[in-house]
């Protein structure tokens, strides 16, 4: 096993591109523990903390260029105005340690059903970029999502950066577990009512396959919240029964219509 | 392969293997058994230690990612001439029983009031919440932080 540590992009991409299955690990909170309990023993790690131009975020006319390294740490600190269903999910990830470390790049390339930076990102209709050998792709975060751990991300390319037209709606996170810190979600759901655009946008995580998006006109709200049940595909596993997942997102989706109301 | 990092102030160099945490670097490579290893999946806190002045499970870093960073651990925490004042208030409330579980709430909390040195009891339990302690039921932990608070 090897440890590759590029300086810049360039250099991140080109080691991507010639070095067959060479794994990214950024914060590594995922990556680590499948290392640590060698459930993985990747010939080539590729270590991206060093690459700047992934870090942080940035304002270009208009939009929000999320760097793939931006932690939860600096969602919430940062992030709590403009994209504020996003800095409450960041908030619930984990703890503190996990938080500092834990990247929105690292939640999307794991792509779990129960990510909780993805409801966030999908109510705001985020857009993922990717680059590769072939040059840079833009492609909205719900087509990134192709299935529970798979995303579309090819095998010789980096996720950059997720890019956000800041809606300026209500919104809110919300998420269901045995407590608050350190769950991984038995239910989320991210809620915006956006009254420039006339509708309710809500995305549910851990309650299908991927988190998806639901969107209605805003004079539906009445029904709202069932038809966010209805939209999810649950399973019943040991967090938690399917049928209680819908229960728990027709709860929080009418708790949230409330909370983005006033 | 070789990484070079600051520990506790001191430079060090260690030859690791390319696959292997921070942990285990700090305590089988470079003798620094403060760090504990309960479950090396990011979930007790117990090897908690501050990398760039960052507060960190080092079981969940790559060694080879903190080639050319700063770790401060438990071991590095106090100054020369005594405890740190959040250790000095673990022993004085009664906070440790069997003590596995100290040396990363110790660092989680110095971190704490290193940012914020009046918490409330909300502020507390938040920055708290990713240090596990299956014996002392917490509230000699919290006691013990909050008379750090009180002393600085
Ligand atoms: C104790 C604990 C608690 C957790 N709690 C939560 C929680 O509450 N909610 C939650 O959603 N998650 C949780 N997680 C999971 C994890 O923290 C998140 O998924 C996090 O966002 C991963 O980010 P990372 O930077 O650490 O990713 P890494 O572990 O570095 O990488 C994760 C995956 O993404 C890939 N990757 C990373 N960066 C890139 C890139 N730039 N381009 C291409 N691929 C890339 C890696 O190859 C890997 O497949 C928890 C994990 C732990 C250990
Ligand atoms: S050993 Fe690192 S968090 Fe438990
Ligand atoms: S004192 Fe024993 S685990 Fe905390």
């Amino acid at each position: 096993m090897d440890v590759l540590t590029p300086r810049t992009l360039d250099e991140a991409l080109r080691l991507r591109a010639e070095t067959a299955d060479a794994w990214p690990i950024q914060g590594g909170t995922d990556v680590m523990v499948e290392l640590n309990f060698d459930r993985a023993r990747p010939r080539v790690v590729l270590n991206l903390n060093e690459v700047a131009e992934l870090r942080g975020f940035a304002r270009e006319n208009g939009t929000l260029r999320l760097g793939a390294g931006l932690t939860y740490t600096e969602c919430r600190r940062e992030l709590g105005e403009t994209l504020p269903a996003l800095a409450e999910a960041a908030r619930t990830v984990g703890s503190p340690q996990i938080q500092n470390r834990g990247t929105i790049g690292g939640n999307l390339g794991t792509a779990s059903p129960a990510g909780d930076a993805l409801p966030p990102l999908l109510v705001e209709e985020a857009e993922v970029e990717l680059a590769g050998p072939a040059g840079r792709r833009t492609l909205p975060l719900e087509e990134f999502l192709v299935g529970p751990k798979q995303n579309a991300l090819a095998e010789d390319e980096l996720i950059v950066a997720v890019h956000v037209r800041p809606s300026g709606a209500r919104q809110t996170f919300m998420k269901v577990g045995p407590r608050n810190a350190m769950v991984i979600a038995v239910a989320s759901l991210a809620l915006a009512v956006d009254r420039e655009r006339g509708e309710i946008r809500a995305a549910y995580g851990s309650a299908g396959p991927v988190p998806r998006l639901v969107r209605a006109p805003l004079d539906e709200a009445d029904g709202f919240p069932d038809r966010v049940a209805e939209a999810a595909s649950p399973i019943d596993d040991v967090r938690g029964t399917a049928a209680y997942r819908r229960h728990a997102l027709r709860v929080l989706t009418a708790r949230a219509l409330e909370r983005c109301a006033a | 392969m070789r990484i070079e990092l600051t520990v506790n102030g001191e430079r060090h160099e260690a030859d690791v293997w390319a696959g292997e945490s921070l942990l285990f670097a700090l305590r089988e490579r470079l003798g620094l058994p403060g760090s504990k290893n309960a479950c090396e999946q990011g979930e007790c806190g117990s090897c908690s230690v501050l990398l760039d002045g960052t507060l960190v499970c080092a079981c969940l870093v790559l060694a080879a990612q903190a080639d050319g960073h700063e770790v401060v651990t438990v071991e590095g925490l106090a100054p020369e001439d005594g405890p740190h004042p959040v250790q000095e208030a673990f022993v004085q409330a009664g906070a440790v029983q069997c003590g596995f579980c100290t040396p990363g709430l110790v660092v989680a909390a110095a971190d704490l009031l290193a940012r914020t040195p009046d918490p409330t009891d909300d502020e507390l339990r938040e920055a708290l919440s990713g240090n596990l302690c299956r014996c002392t039921g917490y509230a000699k932990i919290f006691d013990a932080v909050r008379l750090a608070a009180g002393a600085s």
